[in-house]
Formats: C-alpha cells, sequence, structure tokens
C-alpha cells in the first residue's frame, strides 16, 4: 500500500466539517476508522452475529472462531510467546486496572513502593493510587529532563530496595518521547521488579516485539489504533495472567460453579467475564490487517517525517512554543502560544476544520511539573501529510491575528 | 458559527487585562471552582459587610480568554451590589447564558447589560459554555457558603 494513498482508506475525509475538509490532527486521542474496519462491523452484525464462546450452533461456532482468530493476529502482531497471554478488555484503561488490582491483591504489602513518571496519563497513576489506600503502599514519579524525556538514569535514582513495579507508558502522548522500555525492563527484572508498560501511544506508532521488550505487562488501547472503541488489549507473560487472581466474575470465566465453592477458567477465559465486545474484536482484525499491509516501518517512517515537518514550521512561528524536545520522539507536538489560552487556539483552530486536542491531556502531573494549566496538541496517524502541518501553522496565525499577536 | 461573536473586542481586552485579578483582603466568603476536563480553575472571594453589601470581590485563577473575561466583567459588576441584587444579577446571566435572548434585570445598566451580551457568543459554542458559567457558579457557591467546589462536571 502507498502510503500517499492511505488517505483514500478513510471514509471520514470525503465528509466537510463545518464546510471545511477535515485536518485531524487528534490520532493520539483516538485514530479514525478505515473503510474495512467499519464494514467488517457492519457485515459481522448484518450476517454472521452471535455471542461467542457459549452455544454450539452453527453462528456460535463461527463467531467463536472468528474472535479467537484475532486473539492469534494479535499475538503475531506483537510477538508474543503464547496465544493466551492476549486478553481482551473494555479498553487500555480496564487494562491497566485489572493489572494495578491484581497485582496489588497479590503481590504488594504496605510500604512496598511503585514507580510511575511525571509523564503518565490518568489512567496509569490512578489506578496505583488506589493501592495507596488499600496497600498502603508508596508511588514515587521519576522526573522528566529538560527536554521532556525520561532518562534512564532518572529511573534507576527512584529505584529501592521497596520497588515492587514499575509503571511507565512507552510513548508520551504530551512530549511525544519514547522511553527505553527495553533496557528499563533489563534493570528491573534484575532487581526483581515487575515492569507494567502502558502501551496507548506505542502501539499504534512503534514497533511491537513483547518478547524483545520482555515486559511483564502491556496495555494496548485499540481505538488508537484504527480499530473500534471499546476495546483494549492485556499482554501479560502467562506466568503472571495463571498466577494472578481473577478481576471481574461472571459467565465465561469460571470452570465450575457450587454453593460452596467456585474454580476459575483457564487462560484467557479467567479474564473475560461476561459477552464481550464481540464485534469490535472481529472487526479489530481488519486493524491489524490494515497496519500490516502497511508495514510498521513505512508507518514509523512517515510519521518521523510528518513530525520532523511541523517542528520546523513550529519552530519557525515565533509565538509558538513546543513542548519537550526529546531525541527519541513519536508523533505528537504539544505547544502553547504565549497569550492564548490552548481552548481558544482549539476553538479557532476548529473553524478552519483543524481538529487539535487542548486541555491537560490527562496528564496533570506533567502540565503541574510544566507550570501550565493546560496545553494545546497536534499529533499524527497514517492519514496525515504535511500539508496538514502547513493549514494548522495558517490556522495558528489567524488566532494570533485574532489575539493581537505579532 | 462565528469567531467574531465569541471573540468580540470587550471580550479579549477583558481577558487580556483581566479586573479583580486578586485576592480580596479580610475576605469573608470563598469558593474554588475547576473544570476538570480542560483544568480551568478559579477561586472567587467575596467581602460582605454587615448591611449584606457586596464591598469588595475579586478571583484568582487561569484559564482561556472566555473564562477570564466572564469572571472579570462579573466580579466588575457585583461589586457594590447586594446579595439579593447579586444573586438576581446571576440567575439572569445564567438564563440569558441557557436559554433566554436577552438579559431582563433591571438592576443591570445599559452599559453593563451591553457587557454581558457580549458573552453571548458561546451559546453557539456548546463546549465553551462552561468557560463562561464556571466563575459564576463558583460565586453562587461562595455566597451560599456551602464548602462545596464547584465543578463542571457534576
Amino acid at each position: 500500500m502507498n502510503i500517499n494513498t492511505i488517505k483514500k482508506e478513510f471514509p471520514i475525509f470525503d465528509e466537510k466539517i463545518q464546510n471545511n475538509d477535515l485536518v485531524y490532527l487528534d490520532s493520539a486521542n483516538s485514530s479514525q476508522k478505515p473503510k474495512v474496519v467499519i464494514d467488517r462491523i457492519n457485515e459481522f452484525y448484518t450476517k454472521e452475529f452471535s455471542n461467542v464462546g457459549r452455544s454450539i450452533h452453527y453462528l456460535a461456532v463461527a463467531a467463536t472462531n472468528l474472535y479467537e482468530n484475532t486473539r492469534i493476529s494479535v499475538q503475531k502482531y506483537i510477538n508474543a510467546k503464547d496465544k493466551n497471554e492476549i486478553v481482551f478488555t473494555k479498553g487500555a484503561t480496564e487494562a491497566l486496572n485489572l493489572v494495578a488490582n491484581t497485582l496489588g491483591q497479590k503481590y504488594l504489602n504496605e510500604g512496598d513502593e511503585i514507580l510511575l513518571t511525571e509523564l503518565e496519563h490518568h489512567s496509569n497513576y490512578v489506578p496505583w493510587h488506589y493501592l495507596r489506600k488499600s496497600k498502603n503502599i508508596k508511588i514515587n514519579f521519576a522526573e522528566i529532563n529538560e527536554y521532556g524525556e525520561i532518562p534512564i538514569e532518572n529511573i534507576e535514582k527512584k529505584i529501592t530496595s521497596k520497588t515492587k513495579i514499575i509503571a511507565i507508558n512507552h510513548l508520551s502522548n504530551v512530549t511525544g518521547a519514547i522511553l527505553p522500555i527495553k533496557e528499563i525492563t533489563e534493570i528491573a527484572h534484575s532487581k526483581g521488579i515487575i515492569v507494567v508498560v502502558d502501551g496507548c501511544q506505542g502501539a499504534p506508532h512503534l514497533k511491537l516485539d513483547m518478547q524483545d521488550l520482555d515486559c511483564d505487562f502491556y496495555a494496548i488501547s485499540c481505538h488508537k489504533m484504527y480499530g473500534p472503541t471499546g476495546l483494549g488489549i492485556l499482554y501479560g507473560k502467562k506466568k503472571w495472567l495463571e498466577e494472578l487472581p481473577p478481576y471481574q466474575g461472571g459467565g465465561g470465566m469460571i470452570k465450575e460453579v457450587k454453593k460452596d465453592r467456585i474454580t476459575y477458567g483457564d487462560l484467557p477465559n479467567k479474564y473475560e467475564a461476561g459477552t464481550m465486545a464481540t464485534a469490535q474484536v472481529i472487526a479489530f482484525d481488519k486493524s491489524i490487517k490494515f497496519l500490516e499491509s502497511i508495514g510498521i516501518e513505512n508507518i514509523i517512517k512517515h510519521e518521523k517525517e510528518l513530525i520532523e515537518y511541523g517542528q520546523e514550521i513550529l519552530k519557525k512561528n515565533n509565538s509558538v512554543k513546543l513542548i519537550g524536545n526529546p531525541k527519541n520522539k513519536g508523533g505528537v507536538l504539544s505547544f502553547t502560544i504565549e497569550g492564548v489560552h490552548p481552548h481558544d487556539i482549539a476553538t479557532i483552530l476548529d473553524e478552519d476544520g483543524v481538529a487539535i486536542r487542548a486541555g491537560h491531556h490527562c496528564c496533570q502531573i506533567l502540565h503541574d511539573k510544566l507550570a501550565i494549566p493546560a496545553s494545546a496538541r497536534a499529533s499524527v496517524g497514517v492519514y496525515n501529510t504535511k500539508s496538514d502541518f502547513d493549514q494548522l501553522n495558517d490556522s495558528i496565525n489567524k488566532c494570533k491575528k485574532i489575539f493581537d499577536l505579532k | 458559527m462565528n469567531l467574531k461573536e465569541l471573540y468580540q473586542e470587550i471580550i479579549l481586552e477583558h481577558g487580556k487585562n483581566p479586573r479583580n485579578l486578586r485576592k480580596t483582603n479580610n475576605f469573608n466568603k470563598d469558593a474554588k471552582g475547576n473544570n476538570p476536563l480542560c483544568g480551568d480553575n478559579v477561586h472567587v472571594y467575596l467581602k460582605l459587610n454587615n448591611q449584606r453589601k457586596v464591598e469588595d470581590i475579586s478571583f484568582e485563577g487561569s484559564g482561556c480568554a472566555i473564562s477570564m473575561a466572564s469572571a472579570s466583567i462579573m466580579t466588575d459588576l457585583i461589586k457594590g451590589k447586594s446579595d439579593n441584587e447579586a444573586k438576581e444579577i446571576i440567575d439572569d446571566f445564567l438564563g440569558m447564558i441557557k436559554e433566554n435572548p436577552e438579559l431582563k434585570s433591571s438592576i443591570l445598566e445599559e452599559d453593563d447589560k451591553t457587557k454581558l451580551m457580549c458573552l453571548s457568543g458561546v451559546k453557539q459554542y456548546p463546549m465553551r459554555v462552561k468557560c463562561a458559567t464556571l466563575s459564576w457558579h463558583t460565586l453562587i457557591s461562595a455566597m451560599e457558603d456551602d464548602g462545596k467546589q464547584v465543578s463542571t462536571e457534576d
């Protein structure tokens, strides 16, 4: 597939948004969906629908096979050792809650420490915060450097003899910094520390190889990967998923239920209680195929070029201040304009069909550290082009004009 | 939609140079408000004297041009009013932002009404209504002394 024709795969770009062509620079929030994924949902509900894993009629068996096929596709895509290391969840948030809750129950004791970073999204902080109260554990934060990165030394500095878990993001949704997960995991494992990775921004934009990264858990958000909403994935090493207690109870996750005892199902059923997001799982197979058809190397190259171009253009714009300048950077450009609040920027850009995000992007810790209440963020996906950044810059200049900036 | 209606001169001017952006000395009522989705926050301080008159009103906080201008204009208009008059103005403003085409209160001078009507541009921008109303809801909370933190997401 030619990267230049990819945009045509996404029907939303045929729409006029308030009479404008859509310049979608909000993929870190959620990506748009290619037609193959949208069609697959429709087709499944129209011709093939049944619940999975329960009944033995034809449709149920066929749907179950499709559902399990996606698990295998995901396993291959992220190079997990075993298909049972792939657990479907309702989102990356649920995946991270699952890990925090079950690891907390089984492995944490009073006084234990969890190490996060100042770059973490709220969904990789709040679930751990619950354990402060229930388990009386302590949370430490590895600090960012002046470039908005987390150098390994800053992680090492915060590791103590009580550190039991390191929970870190793969790619920052604000500064775009890519964290050296493999190296961090090596250090952590040498000290017997479990590594949990929030892969929300990493999964759509980086090459995923679980066996190479060697982290213990990796959470994925499918709607950021050109897939449907309502679906996430938890990768967990088999030994952990086998050892940890179940998270939610209900149908499908049990082996035997008696009045006086219950035994739980094997992986992956143990963590998939209730009717799952069946159509979404089945359609997500098309998202994986879509990513594979382009090739992650091509995606990385394309997005790197885009972000370098965007950086170059915005650096020349003297009112714009870029947030963070990491050496190893993914497709996220956060910025502020002196004298214009990010919400005002977003409203004015929206008038030109330029969709960005304004706010703290669920990273209040980081914004406090940077001493700014909010920022504006442009983030890219496979469908973006350099002209999107030209339009962004033109619309930023319109902001400056309205606010009478030079 | 029209950006010019949203970002009128008065709004931009108040946004850039907000009035009463400080902390009232010896305030006897105050409340905090925030918009968790975007990180805007405001702290309103009030000094009500024995005659239940607003002797001073001020605010601290940060936010977009709309929210800063709204807090600035609000504090300007409420200063010197009795608590009942203040409540009438608040109701009138919130009613206008929500549904009424005009301001109805007879307490407000025509000039004041013009200033407040500048904020009516947010009606076309549902996501920005909260920016205009946060400081007003926070003022209600301060006057009622309910000790609650105002949040746009409650």
